[in-house]
């Protein structure tokens, strides 16, 4: 909200400085954005003479002028304005000045038409001030030659910007931020004349029937009116005016401009409506599915919720939001019915949601403004229009009751050290809650606050602590260190938070780079990747390629990359580790770590080197990505099952999955299907895994962190090689698992070397060759013992893959 | 010819084909035929039977001197090739050291700016006993704002630019949530259900000290706002705690966070729903220059809100406001960061640009601890 000095001077006594005043604004709780002198954009232009000006020969339409600016030489000016004249005072601009009216810096040394120009005499457009663009600002005769125009005008004033917090309702207003500042010690709030003013008969217009049905929702609390007859409208006075527009309002006509002097100097909201465009019996109701033409110039349909002041025609008005084009105010109106009302702040909010309507009404009605104030309000606004436009009021027309909460709180006086630590004396927050307009009363430690009626925020004790807190200065807290816990805290992350953080430095350690993407992707690629289902939609998404939480990390991941390859970067290798959406319920959400390689960005690295050129990368990276992470994670990818198992997304002969049993999956590996890749406009290979860190078996609590003793064998291990003809479709683990299980007690490991076909394996066939390595425990193995675990070996491998010991 | 100087014609042959001796095989020849079964030395040996004994005396240590000679001639001349030999083995060896290595996967893998700073606070508050809690990101309308204290329809809700979920299966209203204060209630809530996922945090009794960082969305877009953003909570629930005490944790954090010395805050009245009383704090700093400096200069910027905990947010959770008691603040993660290590822009964050990762990210083993320093 904006206001000058000036204004906030009419309501508050007091000889602080625009600085002293910017600071206690801010200090309690009313944040000053900016402190703007307003004559600033302007002070380069000063108050001219006009000495002499006679017509250009070149031209039917300029002047050439003689202009004394206090320079103590004649300036020559050439200058278009109809009214351009000698002897008249007007203001000038040198070169060098920025015109804010037409965005430019003059330059010197201008000829027009052959005349030389070094300067300008400006209309009120080019300063901004009005839209009046018919002539140069015309000013009095005594106006002093060469001083500021801003000093002259009047238009240096400081204007304040702050920023009003929604349980501020009271305020909205000057006359609010006054009050406050006041109790805070910075002057003394000025009263203002809310007494009625007299009547000269009934009003034309009765009080407005509230037409409402039991039940209905109904905004309108109390509505006072005031027909005022025979005014004369027209342009407002120059203070009325300048004062609008220093905090950025449009003066309209001296009616309309009154309307907003209240609403923004006391918080009061007013509508004027034309009596004379009323047509029929001016109402309160609801609207009925109307279309109504605002007086924003737009035309909304209202809907049953929102209330409305409506004649025989129509709506009149969007009660408490926005006034209609129909019964508007304009210079030629000579008969006034001036309302203000009290709103239900709940309903004004709704319906100003509804519409979209941003008006000064509806910020400060859904804010709540004080119910003391309607037919005060009323009254002052009667008073205004008396003064600057004449007339005679006619009685007010009243119907409704206004809603006063009332509240009174008990309150500890002890509640202000125990939630702030702030030591204040009983009389200080005595005095404090006084100067508020809070009514403190009874004695000992719990006190009867009555909370004044524009104070309908305050309902409990902490809202009162935060009163007597703001008033004395957060920065007087003391600062005392925070009690540390009797105990070592057992653990700071959860599993998975570990499981993160461990695994997004694996990642990284492999090459992998970690971005982090966006939470919602497009329709299209959630439908691809598994998701779509209308209850992870977004109803209202920003944009529409951020409509769907994402169902995997790869559409993010892949998206990125297309968008490095774009740049020219093609070898790519992304990671993310982040949340993943199977549902819209919180079980729904799992933390997934996935990644990406593209081109030759694979672990030694992409591109062209002297030690040999990258190879492209393929499901092999992919596969050893996820085993590195997983064992960063505890668990051996050679403990678990890896099935040939592709996921939808992978090559369905390049890709696989990991998992625990039928139930826990904990990954999936491959090549991108060429299809998707095609289809999202990537080039391949694209090697890629996911892994559910959710789904890892959360750690057994084991009952000792001992490990167990290590049994060292004296004996040297032997090694013994097999080369097995099978099936191309056997899968190796088949045969590993095979041979692993001969002897359990000796083999200490088994590795495949080898792996071949062709012609001389047999179609369909493949070549797998193994070593197993023997481990002797207590006795060096004899010829015999080797034979014996060979034979094994060979007989669990043939009998279990069906494969032949190769000749 | 007399033995004298038969030997010494000898001894001048064989050192000359010693030494003429290019290569090891060479040499062993000369040796074969000087000292082999049928060499020169050893038939010249062989003489010494057939002497006189006198004679023998005197030619005996003359021939064996001779033998002893050569030999040694021969080592020296062995020991002379091999390391001739080994040196141009090392020549031919030598390689071109100054030829650049292809980068290693941990000089190339980066940590997203994010990541390592919810790393640095975690270590921060895991310092002064604080945990990490989490909730999830679809929230219901009910976590989100009405167990917070908005009111339905209370503009403070319109503070907050959200986005709504299209209706589940299961009818409830969600959102995304516009803050991580949700999961404040989520800690205090006391309910007897097991959470029905693993990073959900178990309500807790009091004392609570958490901190809860994650991602949050607004609808909006421009420089400084993204769609979805980073906070990072705090809590304190305990039958003591206040405002005196939730300066110090700040300040101690941003001291700490900034790694500087010591910070200056400006704590002004605010409002939010789920405080009160409610502040908003500006942490001192300058920014004449090009980058801002925390800890110096004459300019304020907003970094945080904060306040006690609302009596209705507690009795929301099921805890007795006149009892319990403590304070909450949030933090946008993405915003520190932005001024902590000067990225200018945060759309940039979200972009997977593999340049700016190179760039703004931490290397993988670059592990915020406060024993080794948050950041090297």
């Amino acid at each position: 909200m904006k206001f000058t000095l000036d204004w906030l001077k009419e309501h508050l006594e007091t000889s602080a400085t625009p600085e002293e005043i910017g600071k206690a604004l801010t200090m309690i709780g009313l944040e000053v954005e900016g402190i703007e002198s307003q004559g600033k954009a302007l002070e380069k232009f000063v108050v001219a003479h006009v000495v002499e000006a006679k017509p250009h020969p070149n031209s039917d339409h300029l002047n050439i002028c003689k202009v004394d600016a206090g320079t103590g030489t004649l300036i020559d000016v050439v200058c278009g304005a109809p009214n351009c004249r000698t002897g008249m005072k007007s203001v000038f601009a040198a070169p060098g000045t920025y015109i804010p009216g037409k965005d430019f810096e003059l330059k010197a040394g201008v000829v027009i038409r052959g005349a030389p120009s070094n300067g300008m005499l400006c209309s009120a457009a080019e300063l901004e001030l009005s839209n009046d663009h018919d002539g140069i600002i015309e000013l009095p005769e005594d106006a002093p030659i060469g001083e500021r125009y801003v000093d002259y005008a009047g238009i240096n004033g400081v204007v304040f910007d702050i920023s009003i917090t929604p349980n501020r309702g009271d305020a909205t207003g000057v006359y609010g931020v006054a009050r406050d500042l006041a109790a805070f010690g910075l002057g003394t709030l000025k009263t203002t004349d809310f007494s009625p003013v007299p009547s000269h008969g009934p009003s034309p217009i009765p009080p407005l029937p509230q037409n409402f049905a039991a039940g209905e929702s109904k905004a309108i609390r109390k509505f006072a009116g005031r027909y005022i007859a025979n005014v004369k409208n027209g342009p407002s006075p120059d203070w009325l005016q300048a004062r609008l527009r220093a905090v950025g309002l449009r003066p309209i006509n001296a009616v309309v401009d009154i309307t907003n002097l209240v609403s923004l100097g006391w918080g009061r909201p007013l509508h004027a409506y034309d009596a004379d465009k009323v047509e029929g019996q001016m109402v309160l109701r609801n609207a009925r599915g109307e279309d109504f033409d605002a007086l924003d110039n737009k035309v909304y349909r209202l809907d049953e919720t929102m209330t409305v002041i409506a004649d025989d025609k129509g709506p009149l008005c969007l009660g408490g939001i926005m006034g209609g084009i129909r019964s508007g105010v304009t210079d030629e109106t000579v008969n006034v019915f001036m309302e203000c009302a009290s709103w239900d702040a709940d309903l004004i909010a709704q319906a100003g949601r509804k519409t979209g309507i941003v008006s000064d009404a509806r910020y400060r009605l859904e804010r709540h403004v004080d119910p003391a104030l309607t037919e005060p309000g009323m009254e002052l606004a009667t008073r205004l229009v008396l003064e600057l436009c004449g007339g005679t009021p006619m009685e007010p027309a009243i119907s409704g009751e206004d809603v006063f909460p009332n509240t009174i709180v008990d309150f500890p006086l002890a509640e202000v050290r125990r939630l702030t630590g702030l030591d204040v004396s009983a009389t200080e927050i005595e005095q404090i809650l006084g100067r508020l307009g809070f009514a403190v009363e009874g004695a000992g430690e719990t006190r009867q606050v009555k909370v004044p009626s524009w104070r309908p925020d305050v309902t409990q004790k902490a809202d009162l602590v935060e009163e007597v807190m703001r008033m004395v200065g957060v920065d007087n807290v003391p600062v005392e260190p925070l009690p540390r816990l009797d105990h070592v805290a057992p653990r700071i992350l959860t599993t998975i938070q570990n499981r993160r953080r461990i695994a997004r430095r694996a990642l990284a350690a492999r090459g992998l780079d970690e971005v982090v993407t966006w939470s919602f992707i497009s329709h299209d690629d959630a439908t691809r990747f598994g998701g779509g289902t209308a209850d992870r939609q977004l109803a209202n998404a920003i944009a529409s390629d951020m409509t769907d939480m994402r169902p995997s990390l790869l559409p993010g991941l892949l998206a990125g990359a297309r968008r490095n390859a774009n740049r020219g970067f093609a070898d790519i290798a992304l990671f993310e580790v982040g949340q993943i959406f199977l549902s819209d319920l919180p079980e729904g959400q799992h933390t997934y770590a996935s990644g990406i390689r593209t081109g030759t960005a694979g672990l030694d690295g992409a591109g062209r080197h002297w030690s040999g050129k990258a190879k492209t990368v393929g499901v092999w990276d992919a596969k050893a990505d996820l085993a590195a992470a997983l064992d960063a994670l505890g668990v051996d990818i050679e403990k678990v099952q890896v099935l040939p198992e592709a996921a939808a997304w992978s090559h369905p002969g390049r890709g696989g999955r990991v998992a625990l049993g039928p139930k826990v999956i904990l990954g999936w590996f491959g090549e991108l299907h060429p299809a998707l890749a095609a289809e999202l406009d990537i080039e391949g290979p694209v090697a890629a895994f996911e892994i559910d860190l959710d789904a890892l078996p959360e750690p057994r609590r084991k009952p000792t962190r001992t490990k167990p003793a290590i049994a060292l064998s004296p004996f040297q291990p032997v090694s013994r090689d097999f080369a097995f003809v099978m099936d191309k479709a056997v899968p190796a683990a088949t045969l590993l698992k095979a041979a692993r299980g001969a002897d359990k007690a000796l083999i200490k490991d088994v590795g495949i070397f080898d792996v071949f076909e062709g012609a001389h394996v047999g179609e369909g066939k493949k070549s797998v060759a193994i070593e197993v390595i023997l481990q002797p425990r207590d006795k060096t193995l004899t010829d015999e013992e080797i034979e014996k675990v060979s034979a094994a070996i060979v007989a669990a491998v043939t009998k279990t893959t069906g494969g032949e010991l190769r000749k | 010819m007399s033995l004298e100087a038969q030997i010494e014609t000898l001894r001048g042959d064989l050192s000359a084909a010693i030494a003429a001796a290019e290569n090891e095989a060479a040499l062993d020849g000369v040796r074969v035929a000087a000292l082999g079964k049928k060499g020169s030395v050893s038939a010249l040996l062989a003489t010494l039977g057939a002497m006189a004994p006198e004679d023998r005396k005197s030619a005996g240590p003359a021939i064996n001197g001779l033998k002893t000679d050569i030999a040694g001639l021969i080592e020296a001349r062995g020991a002379e090739l091999r390391a001739a030999a080994l040196d141009a083995r090392l020549r031919a060896e030598t390689v071109d050291i100054t030829l650049p290595l292809k980068p290693g996967p941990t000089a190339r893998g980066r940590i997203h700016p994010i990541s390592q700073t919810i790393d640095e606070i975690t270590a921060i508050f895991s310092d002064m006993g604080f945990s990490i809690a989490e909730g999830p990101d679809i929230e219901t309308d009910y976590f989100n704002f009405t167990a917070l204290n908005f009111p339905e329809g209370h503009p403070a809700r319109e503070m907050h630019d959200t986005f709504f979920m299209k209706p589940g299966p299961d009818g409830v209203k969600k959102v995304l949530r516009t803050h991580t204060s949700p999961v404040q209630m989520r800690v205090m809530q006391k309910t007897n259900e097991k959470p029905a996922a693993a990073y959900l945090t178990p309500a807790m009794d009091p004392p609570i000290r958490v901190v809860m960082p994650g991602r949050t969305y607004r609808n909006d877009s421009d420089q400084t706002h993204t769609p979805m953003f980073h906070q990072v909570e705090g809590l304190v629930i305990d039958k003591s705690s206040h405002i005196g005490q939730l300066r110090w944790v700040l300040e101690e954090f941003l001291k700490a966070f900034f790694e500087v010395p010591s910070v200056t805050l400006r704590f002004r009245p605010s409002f939010f729903p789920f405080t009160e009383p409610s502040m908003e704090v500006d942490v001192q700093c300058d920014r004449s220059g090009s980058e801002v400096k925390i800890g110096e200069g004459n300019d304020w910027l907003e970094i945080l809100g904060c306040g006690m905990v609302h009596p209705n947010v507690i009795r929301n959770a099921g805890l007795d406001p006149d009892v319990y008691q403590g304070f909450a603040w949030g933090i946008g993660i993405d915003r520190i960061a932005m001024l902590k290590y000067g990225m200018p822009d945060l759309r940039a964050f979200f972009d997977a640009d593999q340049r700016w990762i190179e760039h703004y990210g931490f290397r993988p083993l670059d592990l915020p601890t406060l024993f080794g320093g948050l950041s090297s």
